[in-house]
């Protein structure tokens, strides 16, 4: 029977949660890394035991470790991030410029189709790859050349917190920063240029419509639709359909536009989930009541998913890595909160069990579908 | 013989209980100091120095011999009951919770 594995990464150490195909009985381990802040796991598609895990804190900076075995024993690789020539500089708070500094790893990539080349996004945005599993890492500098010096720092950082390689196209490939907007390579990460027609930022950008500035806070899509793309900004929902060249709102009816998550059903490309949150002052869900919202026709009509989730006195945020999808059927869903809670649905999000309650606060969650 | 103390989560990354010792050549310095201790320790690299820079990171603090030596250029030789290994050479994430 096939099995499922969570990757959890805490502000306080990863947890390894598996359960059988059933998804009702789950096993921890962990803290790994205790004491550190992990920003984010993930395994190789090609190889699943082979698991990425982004380790650092304020004090000692950055680590990279590397598992082969599962997460049951860890390796610590290659963490140097130098920016690629002179870094240069980028817009601060105030407007004045800054120059840009490395400090942690948001979000690593495994390649689709090479056991050995990973990607990594990094706080101050940038985006780097390495082609031997970690142990070296080269900025793919075409990504800062794309407007950089007009990219600030959101509320978290100016943080690089999403890639989506294509499995169709392997030159491709999307990236999203927080405060600069998406941008997409069709050169295998050589240029980058920005992808942000559409987008609205009243309140953020003195010039709404700007080409670069936006609060971009995720993007996801399905693998089978490559050039459709869902994305969480800061306010609004948005989709494309054609890989990011013009985006509209789909905001619809959710009780809130603003959140931090977006992810796609594993077997319905229009089907997609998201977390609205209160506002961006407020950081807790509408009146208090956690619930996940699931539109089955690509945005617009938004269904709240309560089943198991709690529905008064909830004051939790849900970050931007921390939701993930199986790819059993029916279609497992899975994200966890500031609170330490992680839940999962084994039914595509009709109910919910909290399978754990009181962990650290939860950066990321990643889920693995394994043979 | 050096003695460097370590801080609690780099003693789990270094992987030793208890506090370090090794050889390094007179006259020891602060940086020579580092230098042996990162070659004895790889995976310490960047948690004590910046990359690159090899500047101290913000948030630690070294001390020796009772007294804080953290803003001393790196060349100053150390004082002698550490470079002796009289006393410990200690590193210590700066304070912070309640």
């Amino acid at each position: 029977m096939s099995g499922i594995r969570l990757l959890v990464g805490t502000r306080k150490g990863a947890f390894i949660f598996t359960a059988d195909g059933r998804r009702a009985d789950w096993k921890i381990s962990g803290p790994h890394f205790a004491g550190w802040e992990i920003y984010h796991l993930k395994g190789s598609p090609v190889d699943p035991n082979r698991l990425y895990a982004s380790q650092s804190t304020s004090w000692f900076g950055q680590l990279i470790q590397r598992s082969d075995d599962g997460g049951e024993t860890w390796q610590p690789l290659g963490k140097d991030f130098t920016y690629d020539g002179t870094p240069g500089t980028h817009q601060w708070y105030d407007g004045t410029q800054h120059p840009w500094e490395f400090k942690r790893v948001w979000h690593l990539e495994p390649s689709l189709t090479d056991r050995e080349t990973v990607y990594a996004g990094v706080e101050d945005a940038a985006l780097f790859r390495s082609n031997d599993g970690a142990q070296n890492w080269q900025e793919l500098p075409g990504l800062r050349a794309a407007k950089g010096k007009l990219w600030q720092p959101g509320a978290g950082g100016m943080c690089l917190h999403t890639i989506l390689l294509d499995p169709i196209d392997p030159a491709r490939i999307f990236v999203a920063i927080s405060a600069a907007g998406a941008f997409r390579s069709d050169d295998s990460g050589e240029t980058f240029r920005p992808i942000n027609r559409g987008l609205i930022s009243p309140y953020e950008l003195p010039d709404p419509t700007a080409e670069v500035g936006h609060c971009v806070h995720r993007l996801a899509r399905h693998p089978s639709k490559p050039d459709v793309l869902f994305m969480q900004k800061h306010w609004d929902v948005m989709r494309s359909d054609n890989g990011g060249d013009l985006w509209s709102e789909v905001s619809g009816d959710l009780p809130s536009d603003f959140g931090f998550p977006i992810d796609v059903h594993a077997h319905e490309p229009e089907t997609i989930y998201v977390v609205p949150i209160k506002s961006d002052s407020e950081h807790f869900p509408p009146e208090g009541k956690l619930r996940v919202y699931r539109s089955r026709t690509g945005g617009n009509q938004w269904e709240a998913l309560t089943k198991g989730l709690p529905q008064s006195n909830c004051y939790v945020n849900v970050l931007r890595d921390a939701m993930s999808v199986d790819t059993l059927d029916k279609c497992g869903i899975y994200f966890g909160t500031t609170g330490g809670q992680v839940y999962a649905s084994a039914d595509a999000g009709d109910s919910w069990n909290a399978i754990a309650r009181d962990l650290p606060a939860v950066l990321s969650v990643e889920a693995q579908t394994l043979p | 013989m050096i003695r460097v103390i370590l801080p609690a989560h780099l003693r789990t990354l270094a992987n030793v209980r208890d506090e370090v010792r090794f050889e390094v050549a007179a006259p020891v310095t602060q940086s020579s100091l580092l230098d042996a201790l990162e070659n004895a320790y790889p995976v310490l690299r960047g948690t004590i120095r910046e990359q690159g820079t090899r500047r101290r990171r913000t948030l630690v603090r070294f001390f020796a011999n009772g007294e804080d030596v953290s803003h001393l250029a790196p060349e100053i030789p150390v004082a002698d009951e550490v470079a002796r290994g009289l006393e410990p050479f200690v590193i210590i994430g700066a304070m912070a919770g309640g």
